[in-house]
């Protein structure tokens, strides 16, 4: 049975530069890397040293608090360089592409798979950091069993991939084998969440062994959270798993052809390329292959993943491990004089107090400016617009910055993690990091409760 | 504009760091990026943020008082000429008037008010706060026109010192400043603040006419009866004694349009707040008591400083209610005590800005209770699951 959920509340920002449905072919780079702030709260134990050869699949480093968890070279090579940053905090393992070995898994049917081999399947072959849990947003803990896993099968993050055209594109079947090994880790069911209508790719309509919802309603109504909030909320003490698509069909790939490959498809867009197209990447390869030639001239920011929660990457960066596009927008370091008080006629905004609220339908170039300066939360009563849960955010944000625990747990830090916050910054003319004050009260809780 | 910039940017090395006017660092910040928004870009957190700032969300208030202030301007001059009986004066010679009379008056308030807001953000190392912008606008909109400029600059220091700074600047705040600084003249110096003289322009010196008194009408129905006031019209648009910017129901309801088509006023609080003085106001008229209580209810509405509350004071952001649920509630509860105070309190014939100043020291305990609710729903589903 499969339900339709409308949502009234949240934003699609009409930034300008979408991805033209064209899908080109997985471009040659030799620079890959695997960055370690893609895994918040992840301290690591290096396996590697500058110079070891490794193969796709070969394991680079591991969580230091549980071993079992190890990250896993995208492709084969030499690690060039191990870069840490101030306090020599670990930054990125560097990899020189040499060669095609790789290390191989094994194939085997999940379903004839009790849940300790799966588990183990996943956790040797360096794939099990693509689950994550909530409460918190980490990487998932082995041994733990969640109450159910969440799937969002659509993206509305600004200038997203269209998850339809991406799975038309990707390989049914093992989509069906990776559903099929992660209901072998929950006793519970596998939620997989759709936009209003439905899929029109081949593999999604067919799929055995999960619930469908249907979701309908502007951004943030395809992030994870807001779906599992909706779905059955994660109360205190509840555990519950949530992966992206891609990864589904990655988990199904190790299992159908035993090995760790992650390639996917993503977006290349916003205003600062030429050439918006889809291609297919490897996690960890650097963005130089897709960029070459078709950078606009001028200062632009290259973003691994969306303008709302994507990192800042250089044009030779590494793609994020979790991320599902590239954007490049222009940097807006500028002035402008009376730049508050203009009539914004081309300035795309929440608030109506600028006409471009008279011209639906059209679409902006957005900068980086912060457009204002920090000051403390004055206005009320908008940031619930563009968060659809029954959550309070301003209080729980003013509880994380006074460090209130108890307070934090009742005001459901369990359900939230910092992309669900990301329109509440957006909107935020007291121009508050949000995003920072919800992962550092997150982290509070992890502290806190181990 | 690039000129203007450059000189900008050739200026700032002496007011930062170990400059020689590092002390006035905040001056310069505020100046600038009044002019100039800043060239800061995002570097954590989302890349893209709204064009919408502090700078913008004040000026659409200030551009909202506008209306107000312009009649008050003509209505100081047409009052004028009723009181001292001058019978030549065109509109624009009694709106002339009346602008030169509250120009002291608002340059005082943004001098002292900004000043002090100055050496706040110095003290403390921050931006300058735009929320004075409002503030400094909206006390000469409620004062009587003859008040002293000295008591108008204590009452704005009172207030942004006492009322704003101690609790850690804008949005720190427990009571609406403009009001603070209201109340800080009203207990302190009574007679510059109620009567009948006060009002006018010129009349506390005397010489007006005889028999001509400049009392409000809330002053009118509790001294001497309903037959006297002046008709329900003429509160309307406002050509009665009162506050600089109070008395025009018609001008405050274009203000009122402002705020509410760009959404940086709150419907909900304007709303209950209107909904719950005419209830009470129906439920007096139903119920009688004294002699007030019978003025028909919707004459709440349009009498005294009701309209420029609801409008602009009980809807700041920072004071009031900041749950939705919460708003509807402390909106209802400020409209009812307006009412009450000015049917049943024997001292002061106006119940607006007491009305308001109690539901800001409520307000958190009302949003205390509806995040609460939120809190055992959520326990709820714990349990029964």
């Amino acid at each position: 049975m499969s339900t339709l959920i409308k949502l009234r509340k949240g934003l699609n920002i009409k930034l300008a530069g979408k991805a033209e449905k064209i899908l080109l072919p997985e471009v040659e780079v030799t620079r890959f890397g695997v960055r370690f702030a893609d895994f918040p709260g992840l301290v690591a134990r290096l396996d590697v040293q500058e110079g070891d050869r490794v193969m796709a699949g070969s394991v680079l480093f591991h969580d230091k608090a549980c071993p079992e968890i190890k990250y896993v070279s995208p492709v084969s090579g030499v690690v060039r360089e191990i870069t840490r940053g101030e306090k020599r905090v670990l930054r990125e393992v560097v990899i020189d592409q040499q060669g095609t070995e790789k290390v191989d898994f094994g194939v085997a049917d999940p379903l004839s798979l009790s849940r300790e081999e799966v588990t183990d399947k996943l956790l040797k072959s360096g794939i099990w950091p693509v689950l994550r849990q909530r409460p918190y947003h980490v990487v998932a803990k082995p041994g733990a069993v969640p109450r159910d896993i969440f799937i969002s099968a659509f993206d509305t993050a600004p200038l997203a991939p269209d998850i339809d055209f991406v799975m038309s594109n990707t390989h049914g079947g093992h989509l069906q084998t990776g559903i099929n090994a992660l209901s072998r880790l929950t006793d519970g069911r596998i939620h997989i969440s759709q936009e209003a209508g439905g899929s029109r790719a081949a593999g999604m309509k067919s799929l055995q062994n999960v619930e469908v919802h249907y979701f309908k309603g502007p951004h943030p109504a395809g992030n994870v959270g807001v779906q599992i909030h909706h779905i059955a909320p994660v109360s205190k003490g509840e555990l519950v798993w949530t992966l992206d698509l891609q990864d589904v069909v990655a988990i199904g790939r190790l299992f159908n052809t035993g090995l760790h490959d992650r390639e996917r498809i993503i977006a290349l867009a916003g205003p600062g390329v030429n050439h918006r197209k889809y291609h297919r990447i490897r996690p960890g390869a650097s963005v130089s292959g897709i960029l070459k030639g078709n950078l606009m001239e001028g200062n632009y920011r290259v973003i691994s993943g969306n303008v709302l929660t994507g990192k800042t990457i250089s044009p030779e960066g590494s793609f994020g491990f979790y991320d599902n596009m590239v954007t490049v927008i222009p940097e807006g370091n500028y002035h402008e004089l009376f730049g508050w008080a203009t009539p914004g006629l081309k300035k795309f905004s929440y608030w109506r107090t600028f006409l471009s609220k008279l011209i639906p339908g059209r679409e902006y170039e957005m900068d980086t400016n912060l457009h204002g300066g920090n000051r403390a939360f004055v206005v009320t009563g908008h940031y619930e617009n563009v968060l659809p849960m029954d959550i309070y955010p301003i209080h729980l944000i003013k509880a994380i910055m006074a460090g209130d625990i108890e307070l934090m747990e009742n005001l459901g830090i369990y359900e939230v993690a910092e992309e669900d916050f990301a329109l509440c910054e957006y909107i935020d003319p007291s121009k508050t990091e949000i995003q920072e004050i919800i992962r550092s009260g997150i982290n509070l809780m992890i502290k806190e409760m181990n | 504009m690039n000129f203007l910039l450059k000189q900008m940017k050739n200026i700032e090395p002496l007011f930062k760091k170990g400059g020689r006017f590092e002390k006035l660092h905040s001056v310069y910040d505020g100046f600038a990026t009044f002019l100039f928004v800043p060239d800061k870009v995002t570097s954590r957190g989302a890349h893209i943020r709204d064009y919408m700032d502090m700078k913008r969300t004040m000026i659409i208030v200030v551009l909202a008082l506008m209306p107000a202030l312009l009649f008050g301007c003509y209505n100081i001059g047409l009052q004028h000429t009723r009181a001292f009986g001058i019978n030549d004066w065109t509109l624009m010679h009694m709106f002339w008037f009346g602008f030169l009379k509250l120009l002291p008056m608002i340059i005082v308030s943004y001098l002292v008010g900004l000043g002090i807001e100055f050496v706040a953000a110095q003290i403390r190392g921050h931006e300058i706060n735009e929320g004075y912008l409002v503030t400094g606008m909206l006390i000469p909109l409620i004062m009587p026109i003859d008040v002293p400029l000295w008591m108008v600059a204590v009452s704005v220091a009172f207030a942004v010192i006492i009322g704003k700074e101690i609790f850690g600047g804008t949005g720190m705040n427990v009571l609406n400043p403009a009001l603070t600084a209201r109340a800080f003249l009203f207990f302190s110096y009574p007679g510059w603040m109620t009567g009948d003289a006060i009002w006018i322009e010129g009349l506390v010196k005397g010489g007006g006419l005889d028999g001509f008194s400049g009392a409000t009408p809330l002053a009118v129905a509790k001294l001497e009866g309903m037959a006297n006031m002046p008709s329900a019209m003429e509160m309307f648009i406002g050509t009665i004694p009162g506050s600089v910017g109070e008395t025009s129901v018609v001008a405050i309801l274009i203000g009122a349009f402002i705020l509410l088509v760009t959404g940086v006023g709150s419907w909900r609080i304007m709303l209950s707040m209107t909904l719950g003085a005419l209830g009470m106001g129906l439920l007096l008229n139903a119920t009688g008591g004294n002699e007030y209580t019978q003025i028909p209810a919707y004459y709440h509405l349009i009498m005294g400083g009701f309209a420029f509350g609801t409008v602009f004071m009980a809807t700041d952001p920072v004071t009031a209610a900041q749950t939705n649920t919460g708003k509807y509630i402390y909106g209802a509860l400020t409209g009812i005590l307006v009412v009450i105070i000015r049917v049943f309190n024997p001292a002061y014939p106006e119940g607006t800005m007491l009305a308001i100043l109690l539901m800001n020291v409520m307000a958190p305990l009302i949003d205390h209770y509806v995040v609460n609710a939120n809190i055992r729903r959520r326990l709820k589903r714990v349990t029964t699951a």
